[in-house]
């Protein structure tokens, strides 16, 4: 009874849109403060990150690249959270199915293409989930905490697919840390030729058919943890392991299970780094896109309609940010790092800051509204 | 000539939506006990938290000894001679009887003179009023009915003239209870108020002088006791008749169903809880295990329902063995064979409350056809169940679609036990079936009881509530310390000697 606002009675649209909103909004302001405080003219910059990440065609499809990435680590992260395990290892698992794709179009090339591309998508899954699963399983069975577990993978991943770049993968023609090239054949339908097909001549952009996929991933995701059995045990291990254990769930096999999908799903980024964008491993490829993932998926409520809308505006931010940093010389690429920062930190950790309050004002009016 | 001590007039509180006192008008009267009686969500407790300073009504006023007063905390409250004893209690365990008193009233920074007049003061105080606590002994070595005392003292103590008791009676054995209840008559003697909150009509009818019968935050009724009774009383707080003996025929017992031998049972921190039971129940009869909280009782259902390993001993359903030390059958495997459970703690155990209450109604049962085929889940299905099984237990209100933890704590125990009774077990374990349930529920859910009976299943009832055991169990086990010290048939045994087997001293 301690809490002001009976949760029943307020509107989905305000927990779901209003809240985040506000959220958003201050996040934004805040930015515009660092910004101002760097010498910059907030509103300039504004203009720029939506000339970048709308104004022009290639501009919207760097978007919609970012988004990509975005969308598959914020869900890989969204299904283990329903089983209330903090996956923060997207970035490790995302590494190792790079591993996975790559070795699997190049050993399977003499398939046919979608054949080959189907394999590959397994590949990435199947590599990522293996990399979550020492976590899990060191979580089912022993108790380690699956924080500290998946962010130290994150750094074995890293060391390990440096030696493999470095001394046993490497394309040896070259000095660099990556591997060959896959054979052209094997790369994903980018936007440019799609946008051809219609006649239109635009230049490159890394936006290619992964987007799609992602996208189904979104649907994968609602199905699994909304309507299949699995979902329904995986969520009921997260809110009340007891009541699971009570009804004959086991906890064991259902972290075990979230753990491996969400490595699955981290792992897909890799179709579009891998497949799409660069045709060969290169060092380092999931470039944060995994931490960045946690946040897409707690502002979108861990739900895909939620993670959508959220991949896409960090999406946006990463283009028009890289936009702003180009034309302001006192704005550095940091600088986008910390309004990513300020958005997590507003959306995520200050989440209930303003909550009660904007709840509860909503419910006050609704109810003066039925009394009048 | 009576004087009003405590005079509450229009208090209206409102926790969002919920309306949870609307304009209570209540005069408690100097020097009598005053029940104050209703179901579990009536108000009473909330109203009561106003009275003690703990919350602050929307409006409405409070007099105390007819002048006018403001309560922001509780500390205003004890000022003006208002104590509370609280449900749970509110002590600290490592320290002593007199230490607990004086927290907060020391008076100096360093013990001394004062703490010497205070033993001084409080000893005189046990003598007046029966309490004989000693003052020295540390409260984690206290029982339950002792740490009540210590709270009485204390509010004593700063000066209380009124006490508030909210649910005394919830944690004792009927010893304890009849202690209690002496010592409240002496305070009464000695010229101090006491409001008694309760939802047993027992109490009301053995202690008060005047009642006040609130239902759904409002008061319905005053009156004085000698001019009621039971019925008319639950008649009042449910707003309708109530049946309050459950009619029941004598049982046809059939063959043993349920088998526990030499059964030991560890906590999660290794201690022994239950120690080397015998029992069995027959098909067609409920066997009722009475007890104070903590003797074992949860350890022992958590054993038989396959959720906790067996240390030793086994346990068979009708015959065949399910459980040893070396294997125990999952609940799933369990509820295969008919078992079903429905555990003590709703909350912690039988649901989980951010489901939607469709979702509850299944769990458990949720990999069965046709709530899944091939690990998909049938929402038409499950919501058509959903609605049914609502309508049959009359869950309120009726949407499937409702997360769970919006329902109040009756509604909750319905949702659980549609969906463990929809599937007609053959061995029902059933813990604390009416805690925290309202009158009308609970008459429903022990008719529920005596039907599965009646059908032939075999029934183990733990409750803690000793009228529940009487009025429903065939025979009775008594545990204490983790054994079984005694077993009756319900006809031959009185409510003393239970609570003598019940407090170990038999």
């Amino acid at each position: 009874m301690s809490s002001a606002v009976d949760k029943s009675k307020v509107p989905w649209w305000v927990s779901n849109l209003i809240v985040p909103l506000v959220n958003l909004t201050l996040a934004l302001l805040v930015s515009a403060l660092f910004i101002f405080i760097a010498g910059e003219n907030p509103y300039q910059a504004i203009k720029l990150i939506i000339y970048g990440s709308f104004g022009y065609i290639e501009g919207f499809a760097y978007t919609l690249y970012y988004t990509t990435n975005f969308i598959f680590t914020g869900l890989a992260f969204a299904v283990a959270f329903h089983c209330r395990l903090f996956n923060i290892g997207g970035e490790g698992q995302a590494y190792l199915g790079g591993l996975g794709v790559f070795l699997v179009a190049i050993n399977f090339s003499f398939l046919p293409v979608p054949i080959v591309w189907i394999l590959s998508i397994a590949g990435a899954f199947i590599f990522g989930a293996a990399w979550a699963f020492i976590p899990a399983y060191l979580q089912a069975k022993r108790g380690s905490h699956i924080v500290i577990t998946t962010i130290m993978f994150n750094f074995i991943a890293s060391s390990l697919m440096v030696y493999l770049l470095v001394d046993v993968i490497r394309d040896m023609k070259q000095m660099g840390p990556h591997t060959v090239a896959l054979p052209k054949e094997l790369w994903l339908p980018n936007f440019k030729d799609f946008a051809a097909l219609f006649g239109i001549k635009i230049r490159y952009s890394p936006l290619n058919a992964s987007f799609l996929l992602a996208i189904a991933a979104s649907f994968f995701v609602w199905f699994l943890v909304w309507k299949t059995k699995w979902g329904y045990e995986m969520r009921a291990v997260g809110h009340n392991t007891q009541a699971a254990i009570y009804a004959g769930i086991s906890p064991y096999k259902n972290i075990i299970i979230a753990m491996l999908i969400s490595g699955g799903l981290a792992g897909l980024l890799s179709i579009n780094e891998i497949l799409g964008v660069h045709h060969k491993i290169v060092s380092g490829f999931p470039a944060g896109y995994g931490f960045t993932g946690i946040a897409v998926a707690l502002m979108g409520r861990n739900h895909p309609i939620g993670i959508f809308p959220a991949a896409f505006l960090f999406g946006i931010l990463y283009q028009g940010g890289s936009e702003v940093t180009f034309d302001m010389p006192n704005i550095t690429r940091y600088m986008f790092v910390a309004v990513q920062g300020v958005i997590i930190l507003f959306s995520g950790a200050l989440e209930n800051l303003f909550r009660p309050q904007i709840e509860s004002f909503f419910v006050n009016r609704l109810n003066r509204e039925v009394r009048s | 000539m009576v004087s009003p001590i405590l005079q509450l007039t229009n208090i209206s509180k409102s926790f969002g939506h919920v309306q949870a006192n609307k304009n209570i008008n209540l005069t408690i009267n100097k020097g009598t006990i005053h029940g104050i009686i209703g179901e579990n969500g009536a108000g009473k407790s909330t109203l009561m938290s106003i009275v003690y300073g703990l919350y602050q009504a929307d409006s409405g006023t409070i007099k105390v000894n007819e002048k006018e007063i403001k309560l922001k905390s509780p500390r205003d409250s004890i000022e003006n001679g208002i104590g509370m004893v609280h449900q749970h209690f509110m002590l600290v365990e490592n320290f002593t009887v007199l230490e607990n008193i004086v927290l907060g009233f020391e008076g100096e920074v360093v013990f001394g003179k004062n703490l010497e007049k205070a033993k001084i003061d409080l000893k005189n105080l046990c003598e007046t009023y029966n309490l004989n606590v000693d003052l020295d002994s540390v409260i984690s070595d206290l029982s339950v009915g002792f740490r009540q005392r210590v709270e009485i003292l204390k509010s004593l103590y700063r000066g209380a003239e009124v006490f508030i008791l909210d649910e005394p009676t919830g944690v004792l054995t009927p010893q304890e209870v009849d202690e209690l209840f002496k010592i409240l008559r002496s305070l009464k003697e000695e010229g101090k108020t006491i409001v008694l909150i309760t939802h047993k009509l027992n109490e009301i009818m053995d202690l008060t002088s005047e009642v006040s019968v609130m239902r759904q935050g409002e008061i319905v009724g005053h009156t004085k006791t000698e001019t009621t009774n039971r019925e008319k009383l639950a008649e009042m707080m449910v707003g309708r008749s109530v049946l309050l003996r459950i009619n029941k025929s004598k049982t046809k017992r059939g063959d043993v169903a349920f088998r526990v031998e030499n059964l030991t049972v560890k906590d999660d921190l290794d201690v022994t809880r239950v120690k080397n039971i015998n029992l069995e129940i027959h098909a067609g009869e409920i066997l009722g295990l009475a007890g104070v909280t903590g003797n074992g009782q949860t350890e022992l259902l958590e054993a038989l329902s396959g959720i906790r390993k067996v240390e030793s001993g086994e346990i068979f359903l009708n015959g065949e063995k399910i459980s040893d030390s070396s294997e125990l059958l999952n609940p799933r495997e369990l509820k295969e064979k008919g078992l079903a459970h429905i555990p003590e703690d709703r909350q912690r155990m039988g649901l989980v409350t951010d489901f939607k209450a469709s979702e509850n109604l299944i769990f458990g049962y949720h990999d069965q056809e046709p709530y899944s085929k091939s690990s998909i889940m049938n929402q038409n299905k499950i919501l058509e169940y959903s609605t049914r099984v609502m309508e049959e237990y009359d869950v309120r209100p009726r949407s499937p679609h409702l997360m769970t933890s919006n329902f109040s704590g009756g509604n909750q125990q319905k949702l659980i036990l549609s969906r463990e009774l929809n599937e007609n077990p053959k061995i029902l374990l059933i813990g604390q079936p009416t805690r925290g349930v309202d009158i009308g529920a609970i008459e429903f859910i022990h008719q529920r009881l005596i039907d599965m009976r009646d059908k032939g299943a075999a029934i183990l009832l733990v409750s803690v509530e000793l009228e529940e055991i009487l009025s429903l169990s065939d025979r009775i086990a008594v545990m204490f310390d983790g054994m079984i010290v005694g077993e009756r048939v319900n006809e031959d045994v009185t409510d003393r000697e239970l609570g003598l087997l019940m407090a170990g001293v038999a």
